[in-house]
């Protein structure tokens, strides 16, 4: 009896293997490659939830705090942002609600049911510092930087990186070997160590330039990367046909083969951008990052490490940020991932394996 | 293999070469060691400044003074190595050989748990594809890549440390704590044994049962106080393993194999007697080293004794076997030093450190007490390290293992009509295993860039203190020295996966000319 179930379940998978391509053939009829790769970016389920997540997160992140544009002391234009206080505002500590001995304990209330209040965000959501700065405001803060670190990391990362990588890959010779021993010397000083060394001098110039200097050495991975895409698609048959139609080596170069790679860029940058925010992040816990006044998550969580005991929420809070950025750009990256590959099949739903058992009932039939 | 060895140590010299002249120009220019000079009030700042600029030779610009570093470092081939001095006047290389070790220590453990454990969770999760187990072994894993590792360490100091070292106090269990513990194992296990309803509610009731007994009798003896295996346990606990070892590795259906597995263990559990005296004695260095000897020849003997043909696998199995039964045998005997470790002054009954490399004050222990001490300080930071690195890994061997699970060679061996054990262990295993080589070494270097924030955390010692005292203080000598040693303990993981890849694959040869 079992037998014959295995029997049948087998036939039955062997009817869905036949059947499978037909099915993706199917749906990607008369699609652009570039279509192709939206549809199964927007299936991915994980990485739209973390799609969604993130905007909502940059949005309420950007607009909290007063833009001040020119001077911050004396700006000559002021955005106001949504959040009534701003990260540098140092008010009266309360001890409204606190449990005995803390002063500036968070109001943020997630339960609705427990105290009957509903979920409110109250006056001090994440709670106050010890010197009485709306913590809220300070993670706000401190969450723009990080961000604004890790995109400018990205983007010069990935202009310097592709340029390189592209370089050395399609010129070969000792172009390549010249640009290859140094992304060798680079990359075997752990990144740390070189972002604490920039971090350390730099780090007060502020946190656009920190993020620029840091971004100058995070590109050899994807530079190898991009190398070894080129090395391999610069030997197609479409390169040659473009040389042999007079074009020049930029224009190969930008494109024919870098459309081609485009997939392995996106992946990378977005994983080496998920770990531009930690690194920036340690670098500030360590000391060598973005330093006070200026405030950073890594630097918030650095600042209240001892008082995990007391007031936790000083803790959780920051760390919560840096987590949910980075795992949202993680699951972003997976789902591009997934995308780009042409070997990647999605499983088969139910409804497929319906389609499969009519088409296959439809041969039989014909 | 020889010249191709020496081809990469030159290699690695080179890359030494340029990787520290770029690093030390780089902070010869944006650092200036003379700024608190000239901003001080001291009526002979001009002098103290002079002598500065000797003792540094600042007088020198940074590519000069680099070449003048490195004629001292270049001295390790004359037998004469000059790393300089630090701005406190002490030898570089002094500190450098007193912190080294602490921080190769934990790198080494945490790299060794982290490859265990990630590959084994990879590849489980690879082999039950789409299941629930896979989708929360992914999450996990993207949740550990975005965990900042000095936020997990302060949260381990408290949940782990502090409430551990509480519990000890009634070492009880509470009931609640209990459920919930098995719970989550029996969750664990059926999802991973997945398969008919009826089979995962049977696999999670006896992982929940089992589990509840478990902690029960752990928390009624109060084992956590005065913990111990004993040689009964260990003789049971090494039967199983032997049971274990030889299903994953030959297949149980091999009876002498099985029957030497068995062999062994339980000599090795027989050894424990002896073991007591070579380990008590007062040279318990060269009792472990006794001690593995013996087991080695166990195991010898026993695959002498109960094979005849085929003998290879069998004592690759029976070594296994006994290595981690002389493995709890040591466990044991560091259980045996927890009371006398509970009950010193320094220690005061709260076992689990957040803080240093060791006890300082530890005076006039025996040996095996400043082991646990040891153990005790290194298990949170080691946690730490390892919970931010087996995140690769087990993304990357479940990606690996499915790629290789669709390849022709795989479909071959199961229509010769292998058993699914022998495709998945011999032909999927070993194939899965030689990429993994590869994110080793880009593993290692971020596990050195994590010692140096968990250092800080937990307050060791070691090289990531030394690198940020020498950013501080604008030491130049110290921070070279620092970073010359760490990119060579990168660089020659590099080397060894390089050759841990031709043993794995005997397609690559390693230097079969050009």
């Amino acid at each position: 009896m079992a037998r014959k179930s295995n029997q049948v379940s087998n036939n039955e998978e062997s009817i869905l293997e036949s059947n499978e391509n037909a099915i993706f053939n199917k749906e990607t009829e008369g699609l652009s490659q570039g279509q192709i790769i939206l549809k199964r970016f927007v299936r991915h389920r994980a990485a739209m939830v973390a799609l969604f997540v993130f905007t909502t997160l940059v949005m309420i992140v950007y607009t909290a705090l007063d833009w001040r544009i020119g001077d911050p002391r004396n700006p000559r234009f002021t955005i106001p942002g949504w959040w009534r206080y701003g990260f540098e505002d140092i008010l009266d500590l309360t001890a409204e609600g606190c449990p005995e001995g803390t002063l500036g304990c968070p109001t943020i209330d997630f339960v609705p049911l427990v105290d009957g209040d509903g979920v409110a965000l109250g006056q001090h959501p994440f709670g106050q510092d010890n010197i009485g700065r709306d913590y809220f405001a300070l993670v706000m803060r401190g969450a723009q930087r990080s961000i604004l670190v890790m995109f400018i990391i990205g983007f010069i990362a990935t202009a310097v990186g592709t340029i390189i990588g592209a370089v050395a890959g399609f010129f070969r010779g000792w172009t390549d070997a010249v640009l290859m021993r140094l992304v060798d010397f680079i990359i075997t000083i752990p990144v740390i160590i070189i972002g604490s060394v920039i971090g350390f001098h730099f780090g007060n110039k502020g946190a656009a330039f920190l993020a620029l200097l840091l971004g100058l050495f995070s590109w050899t991975g994807l530079s190898r990367l991009v190398r070894g895409e080129f090395l391999t698609l610069r030997e197609r048959e479409f390169v040659d046909a473009a040389r042999v139609a007079g074009a020049t080596n930029r224009r190969i170069i930008f494109k024919h083969i870098l459309p081609n790679a485009i997939g392995v860029i996106i992946v990378s940058v977005t994983l080496l951008m998920s770990g531009a925010i930690l690194l920036e992040t340690a670098l500030s816990f360590l000391g060598f990052g973005v330093t006070s006044p200026d405030v950073s998550l890594g630097l918030l969580i650095s600042n209240y490490q001892d008082a995990f005991t007391t007031r936790p929420w000083l803790f959780w809070y920051p760390g919560l940020f840096i987590i949910a950025i980075a795992l949202c750009v993680n699951f972003i990256g997976d789902g591009l991932r997934d995308a780009f590959d042409p070997r990647q099949r999605r499983r088969l739903s139910k409804k497929d394996k319906e389609t499969a058992r009519q088409m296959q009932t439809r041969s039989e039939v014909v | 293999m020889l010249a191709y060895v020496v081809r990469r140590l030159g290699a690695l010299v080179m890359i030494l070469f340029g990787s520290s002249f770029i690093i030390y120009n780089l902070t010869a220019i944006s650092a200036d060691p003379l700024e608190d000079l000239r901003n001080s009030t001291e009526p002979n700042r001009d002098q103290l400044i002079l002598n500065l600029t000797r003792d540094l030779r600042l007088d020198l610009p940074p590519p000069v003074r680099y070449f003048v570093w490195l004629r001292g470092v270049l001295g390790v081939f004359f037998g004469r190595a000059d790393f300089g001095q630090t701005r406190e006047d002490q030898p570089v290389i002094s500190e450098i050989i007193g912190a080294l070790p602490i921080t190769v220590r934990l790198i080494f453990v945490a790299t060794i748990v982290a490859i265990v454990l990630g590959i084994g969770l990879g590849i489980t999760s690879a082999l039950r594809q789409y299941s629930r187990f896979d989708y929360s072994m992914t999450f996990f894993a993207f949740l550990l890549y975005s965990l900042p590792i000095f936020w997990v360490a302060v949260l381990l100091k408290q949940f782990l440390a502090i409430d551990f070292n509480d519990f000890l106090v009634s070492a009880q269990i509470s009931l609640p704590a209990i459920i919930f513990a098995s719970i989550f194992v029996g969750f664990f296990w059926a999802s991973i044994f997945s398969g008919t309803r009826k089979r995962v509610l049977i696999i999670f009731g006896v992982a929940f049962l089992g589990n509840t007994i478990f902690l029960s009798l752990i928390s009624a003896t109060k084992w956590f106080l005065n913990p111990t295996l004993g040689p009964i346990l260990i003789l049971l606990l090494g039967i199983g393993i032997a049971f274990g070892i030889t299903y994953l590795s030959v297949g149980l259906e091999n009876r002498s194999a099985l029957k030497s597995a068995v062999f062994s263990a339980t000599v090795g559990a027989i050894l424990y007697f002896p073991a007591q005296l070579l380990l008590d004695s007062n040279r318990p260095r060269v009792g472990l080293l006794f001690m593995l000897i013996l087991l080695i020849g166990t195991a010898l003997l026993g695959s002498l004794i109960f094979s005849r043909i085929d003998r290879g696998p069998i004592i690759r199995t029976n070594l296994i076997t006994v290595i981690i039964v002389g493995l709890l045998i040591v466990v044991d005997k560091l259980m045996q030093s927890w009371r006398p470790y509970l009950e010193n002054d320094e220690i005061n009954f709260r076992p689990v450190s957040t803080f240093g490399q060791s006890t300082a004050w530890l005076f006039e222990v025996p040996f095996w007490v400043r082991s646990l001490d040891i153990v005790m300080h290194m298990i949170l930071p080691t946690i730490a390290l390892t919970l931010i690195s087996f995140a690769g890994y087990i993304r990357f061997s479940r990606g690996t293992l499915l790629e290789v699970l669709n390849q022709d060679y795989i479909r071959t061996a199961r229509a010769k009509g292998l058993t699914e054990r022998t495709v998945i262990m011999r032909h999927a295993f070993r194939n899965t295993m030689i990429p993994i080589t590869t994110i080793l070494v880009t593993d290692i270097a971020s596990i050195v860039g994590g010692a140096i924030i968990t250092e800080r955390v937990f307050g060791w010692y070691g090289m990531g203190t030394l690198f940020n005292k020498a950013i501080v203080s604008f030491d130049l000598n110290l921070l070279m020295g620092v970073i010359l040693f760490l990119s060579t303990l990168a660089i020659l993981a590099n080397l060894v996966a390089d050759l841990l890849y031709s043993v794995l694959d005997p397609r690559i040869r390693v230097g079969a000319g050009k």
